[in-house]
Parts: C-alpha cells; structure tokens; sequence
C-alpha cells in the first residue's frame, strides 16, 4: 500500500525572476488582480460621486416605500399602494409561471416535433424539419411581437371565436372554463398527490422485485387504488362538489371563467414554439446517438415498437439528452424576459418600471441577477440530480 | 448506374406484390413506402394532407389571391378594403427604404446599401476554406474600416452622417459583426485563462462566464443603457449604439468562451506535453499548437452560437435603437398603415431567415464535413 503514493519530484530552489515559472504565475495574478481590482474600484467611484451629485440614496430602503404601478396580470392580490417589495414579487411570480408552465408546454411539443422528425412517415418528418427550421431562423423577439399582434387583430369581445363551448378567444386573450374550488377539492387534490406519490414509490418495489425473479408483477391494481380510488373515496367523504364554470360574456367583458391575457398568451405561445424547435433536434440527435443495433435486437426479441421506444432507445437517449435539454430551459426562462416588449410585467418589466421611477439603477439591476441567477441555479441542481439519476450505472 | 435495375433484392418490404418499373409503378412504390406503409401512418398522412391542405389555400388566399400587391402614392384605401381577408404587402413597396436604412439621409442610402453588400461579401469570402489564411484577418480590418467610412462619411465628399441617424439592417449587421469580431478573441482569452493552473486568473474568467450567462441579455442591454452612465466620470458621453455594442462584445464573449472551451478540452494532452518538451512559451504554445486545432473542432458549434448571436442582435429594440426589427416596427406607427403590421413582420422576418438559413446550411455542412 505504501508503494502506491508517486514520489514527487525534487523542488527546484525559488529564483526571483520571471522566467521562474512559478514566480511568473504569482507575478501575472498580482497584475491581473489589480487591473480588475482598480477598474472596480474606479468604476465604483465614479458611480458613488454620480448618485451623490444626483441625491440618490443607494441601499435597498425603497423597496419598502409605495410603487404606484399598475400591474394588471397577477396571481397574487396587488395594488398600486402596496409596497415595491410586493410588486417585485409579483413580478417574480409572472417569470415563473410563464417559465415553468412554457418548459413543460415546450418539452411536450419539442418531443413530440423530434420523433415526427424522425418518423418513417415522409409528410410528417418533412413537417418536422421545416417547423424546426423556420422557427430556429427567426428571431425570437420578432416571432413574440407577431403573435401579440395576431393576438391584437382578434375580434372584439363580443364578436369572440368559439371554437368549443366556453372557450373564447378574442382580443381579450383566451378564457376558458375553470373549475371552482373550495376546501374539499383542496383535499381531493392532496389525496391525488399523496396517492401518485405512493403509487410511485410501490412501482419502484414492484420492479425491483421483478429484478430478483424475473417475473413481471402488474403494478395497474395499484394505480387504479391509490390514483383513482383513493381521490374519488375522499371526494365522497368530505363532500367536494364538481362543477365547471363556463365563462360567460356580460356587457364588454367576460365573466367567470380562468382568462389567459393576451400578452401572457402571446408570451407563452412564442417561447414554446421556440424552444420547442431547439428541443426538437437535442431529442432527434438523442435518439439518433443510440447504435442501431440496440433496436434491432429488441425488434429480434419480438418486442412492439413503443414498448422498444420506451424501455430500450429513450432511457438511452435520455443521458444523450439532458445536459443539453437543461440550457434550453436556462434559456427559456432567461428569454422570458423578453416580455417587456409586449407589457406582461414580469420581473423585469417590473424592475424596469421601479428603476424609471426611482432612479435605483443598481439596486434593480442587482435584483434581476440575482433572481435570474437563483432561478438557473435551481434548474441546474435540479437537471444534474436528475441526470445522476438516469446516469448509466456501470456493473 | 445500370447495375441498379439488376439487383437481386428487392428494396420493397417483403410479402408485398411486385410494383412494375414504371413511373406510375414507382410512384405507387414511394407512395407505399413513405406515406402509407402501415395503418396508422396512412391516418396520418390523410390527416395531415387535410389539415396542410386546408392552411395552405387558406394562406393562397391571403398572401396571392386576395392580396393588394401596390397601391399609389401614400394611400392605404385599396388595403383597408380587402382587411382579414387579403394581404396588403403594398406596404412593403411603401416603406422599405425606412425599414432597411431607418433615418439615414434618402439621398445617401446608396451608402449603407453598399456597406451591407461589403458585410455579405466578408461573409461570403470567410466562408470558404481556401480563405483561412492570415490575409483573412487584413481582410476584415480594411473591410471594417471601408464600412465606417461609409456609414460616417465626412471624407471624398461624402457628407457626414451621425450614429443616431444609421439604422435599419446596417445596424443589425454592425452590431452582429462587430460584437463577434471583438467577442472573439475575448472568448478566447477567457476560455484559455479558465483553463489556466493559476487560481486568480481562473476564478476570475469563471465569474465573468457564469455571470454573464447567468442573467438575461435584456438586463446587461438595460445596464449599458441605464447603468454605463452612472459609471462613467463626469463629462464623459458614450453613444447609446456604442454602449449596446460593448455590451454584446461582453456578452458574446461569455459565451463564445465557453464553445471555445469545449474545443481546448477535446484536444488531446499529447499536443500540450509535446509543445512543453520543445520548450515553447505558454502564448506560442497556445497560438500556433493548441488553438488552431481546438477551433477546428468547434467550428460547427461555432457557427451555432453566431447564428444565435445574430438573432440576439433584435433585442436592442427594447432599449430603442434602430436595428432592423426597430425601424419595422416603427415603419407601421403611420396610421395609414398601421394596420399591416403582420405583412411587414413576415417582410423582416424573411430578411432574417435569409441570413440565418445560410449559415445553418454552412454549418451543417462543415459538420457533414468534418472527419468522424
């Protein structure tokens, strides 16, 4: 065991001169250091005596004064007379609910677009490749403000599209029907969770059982218990009623009913079309890096072909996928600041208004890196986690 | 070539009846394999032949059938008549002059036309391999230095023409070209001092990287245009274009840093210890072994990473100037037109698709190129 540590080699003596590499290495970071250094220290300067000559306060004591900006679009309850900590958080709830549900929209489609690409079916790969194509090449920014102006040329309220009952799609944006919920549905949805969780974690254990023995135990009697029965059992029991609200349309506007704004519309549409074209190729390439070989010993097994697209190329696929899949959701979410071209006030847009009427240049600035960054943060620690998990486990 | 009709095999699936070697006959064949080859996928493909055809006549009859091609003088009656039904791409005609050059003096758009078409040859010409030479980088200093000639002006008797007054493509083309120009070798820089065994210098490429990429580019627009001011000593005014292209210097670099990283790791060690054995400096070393072999390698993603660059470019319409996208969408504030935005955003969006096409194409044939 002892034989195993390398004998390093014998240190030559220190001479001061820069043709000692070591002494030039220490040299070149004490210059670069410094240049950085005094370019910070200069730049902070001039902006220290800037705010002072234009009696700016720095710090961040305004967030707690009153915003006196309108925000139209938001999940939480907001008014102009609350604080700008409050509309800044408004603002971070408009980036994640347009990111997190654009992400799920665009995985959806962007896969689906992939395999067309590479269907047998000559029509719908050649679909594929012009989708991905046209919107690949076109600037995002001019693919949002198209559809915002689509959007804008929708008939008025009144003359709304109906292309099913109680979904109406006019100038208004889009208003479809919801569904009331009270204290018992919260519980029907809980159980819903809590049965999905189980359900999860008891597929695990049938699986690995299966691994032991090699025979395939149905895991379906549980889903139809604990995903299904179970909700229906606790909606019975604490009596949650069921009904959809259809909107309705009163006078020049709608009632009832969840409504997507426009601009939160035409935001959404534009970044999943987009991403949705880059994920297209991450997943087509994907697949493509699996050997050929392996689909076609599974077809030699007699396998159908969706359970070997499912069991045998994907989970392959997926390791090829996922590092490349998690900047494309970086990048969605961090495009979907764009939307202060349209007026969807998101965390941006808000910081923007908040600097325009406060002059805290900095202070906003800060906030939207800082919240950018946490957010990416949290997608990449959650992409890894994941890719760890699938990762290929070496026997 | 006759050697084809003679093979034994069939290409056809097996258990199907042998189609006669007529057009007709081979038509059927493609049509069997490609379109209707199981059940399912003949659903798909009727399917899909409804649903296109339908978009199709229905986008004949607006872009052709109903469409009004050119109307006279600045009048927009003949357009307002076929709204919703037809295109009014006499927009284009009206306004194309504003939306390639924005408020560049009328008389003198010649000049900025020429300068796009000089931008479009330097492409044209790096493109090609036979190119890549040291010239090439002469190339681009006087080809640069001809367009801002051209856009100022002031000298042989070309009036002078103010940066608030350019716009329209030569904006975009200018803040594309120039951002990967100086981005470039900044990237470069950075992506060798990230791989560098000296701590500072690393962490500190590591903290401009994951910053810049970390945060949205609308915020490092908003601070050139906001911030940069702030920063500056007293009396001292950059220009607003100037600003929005340093910030897409900093902000190409970041990420050009790390493409180019990815080439400096696929290059294999051997290269490095050899270049020690022979005793060459750490920048020798690097320019004339290291570098050329690990560009190389990346050149497709390369061309990825400007063809996204070039479409970044648009954002500056947030902070007010006058790139492409800006003079379209200001082009459609006259009232009379401003009904017809869709017909010039397709316009615009075209021009920009040109562009990116191309160098998709080219990056994909390098890569069908490159040796595996």
């Amino acid at each position: 065991m002892t034989s195993s540590t390398p004998k390093r080699p014998p240190q030559r003596p220190w001479r001061l001169s820069l043709d000692d590499p070591r002494v030039a290495g220490i040299f070149w970071q004490i210059v670069v250091v410094g240049i950085a250094v005094a370019i910070v220290a200069w730049l902070g300067w001039n902006a220290a005596h800037n705010l002072s000559a234009r009696r700016i306060s720095t710090g961040f004591a305004f967030l707690g004064r009153e915003a006196g900006m309108p925000i139209a679009d938001s999940w939480i309850d907001y008014n102009p007379k609350n604080t700008y900590l409050r509309a800044f958080i408004v603002g971070i709830v408009n980036t994640l609910r347009v990111a997190v549900i654009g992400i799920v929209l665009a995985t959806v489609l962007g896969t689906l677009m992939g395999i067309a690409r590479l269907s047998s079916n000559w029509l719908l790969s050649r679909f594929a490749a012009v989708y991905v194509e046209v919107l690949r090449d076109l600037p995002l920014l001019l693919q949002l403000l198209f559809w915002y102006v689509l959007m804008q040329g929708l008939p008025a309220a009144r003359q709304a599209w109906r292309p099913i009952e109680g979904v109406f799609l006019s100038n208004r944006g889009l208003i479809i029907p919801s569904i009331p919920f009270g204290d018992a549905n919260w519980w029907v949805l809980l159980a819903l969770i809590i049965g999905l969780a189980v359900f999860y974690v008891v597929r695990r254990r049938l699986i690995a059982q299966q691994m032991l023995d090699g025979r395939p135990r149905p895991a379906w009697p549980y889903a139809l218990g604990l995903v299904i029965a179970l909700p229906v059992v606790v909606s019975i029991i604490a009596g949650a009623r069921w009904s959809i609200a259809l909107p309705e349309l009163r006078g020049f506007n709608f009632v009832g009913g969840w409504t997507l704004a426009p601009e939160y519309f035409a935001l959404l549409i534009a970044l999943v079309t987009y991403t949705s074209a880059f994920i297209a190729e991450i997943v087509r390439s994907g697949i493509q890096a699996v050997p050929k070989g392996q689909s076609e010993a599974a077809k030699a097994l007699g396998l159908k072909r969706g359970f070997v697209l499912r069991h045998i190329v994907l989970p392959q696929a997926l390791r090829v996928i996922i590092p490349p899949m998690t900047s494309q959701y970086l990048n969605l979410t961090k495009n979907s600041s764009l939307a202060v071209a349209v007026g969807y006030q998101d965390i941006v847009s808000v910081a923007n208004t908040t600097l325009n009427q406060t002059g805290q240049a900095i202070e906003a600035i800060a906030l939207i890196m800082l919240v950018f960054l946490t957010i990416s943060l949290g997608i990449s620690f959650f992409m890894n986690w994941y890719n760890a998990r699938i990762a290929l486990v070496e026997r | 070539m006759t050697s084809i009709a003679h093979t034994p095999e069939d290409p056809l699936p097996l258990g199907r009846p042998r189609a006669r070697r007529t057009l007709g006959g081979m038509i059927v064949a493609w049509l069997r394999v490609n379109l209707f080859a199981t059940v399912p996928s003949g659903i798909i493909t009727l399917l899909m032949l409804f649903v296109l055809g339908k978009a199709a006549i229905g986008l004949w009859q607006w872009g052709f059938a109903n469409a009004v091609w050119f109307t006279s003088g600045n009048d927009s009656a003949a357009c307002r008549a076929v709204r919703g039904i037809g295109a009014c791409w006499a927009v284009i005609p009206e306004k194309y002059r504003f939306i390639l050059f924005g408020t560049y003096p009328f008389a003198e758009q010649w000049r900025p036309a020429l300068a796009v078409l000089i931008f479009i040859a330097l492409f044209v010409v790096s493109s090609r391999r036979s190119f890549w030479r040291k010239e090439l980088v002469l190339l681009w200093a006087v080809s640069l230095f001809v367009i801002g000639l051209l856009m100022w002006g002031g000298l042989f008797g070309m009036s002078y023409v103010s940066q608030d007054r350019w716009g329209g493509l030569p904006v975009t083309l200018i803040l594309a070209t120039f951002g990967l120009a100086f981005g470039f070798p900044l990237g470069i820089l950075v992506a060798l001092g990230r791989r560098s065994k000296l701590p500072a210098i690393r962490s500190l490429c590591v903290l401009y990287v994951e910053l810049i990429r970390g945060v949205p580019l609308i915020s490092l627009l908003f601070m050139a245009s906001v911030m940069f001011p702030l920063f500056m000593p007293d009396g001292v005014n950059i220009d607003k274009l100037l600003r929005a292209q340093i910030a897409f210097i900093l902000y190409a670099g970041a990420y050009l840093a790390e493409v180019v990283r990815g080439g400096l790791q696929a290059v294999p060690r051997g290269q490095y210890e050899a270049a020690d054995a022979l005793g060459l400096s750490y920048w020798k070393k690097n320019v004339l072994i290291v570098l050329p072999q690990a560009i190389r390698h990346v050149i497709p993603p390369l061309v990825n990473t400007f063809i996204a660059f070039f479409k970044d470019t648009s954002l500056v319409l947030i902070i007010g100037i006058f790139d492409l996208l800006t003079t379209a969408k200001t082009a459609i504030i006259d009232p009379a037109w401003q009904q017809f935005s869709v017909e010039v955003y397709v316009f615009v969006g075209v021009i920009y698709f040109v562009f990116c096409f191309a160098m998709s194409r080219y990056s994909r044939s390098l890569e069908a190129q490159a040796p595996r």
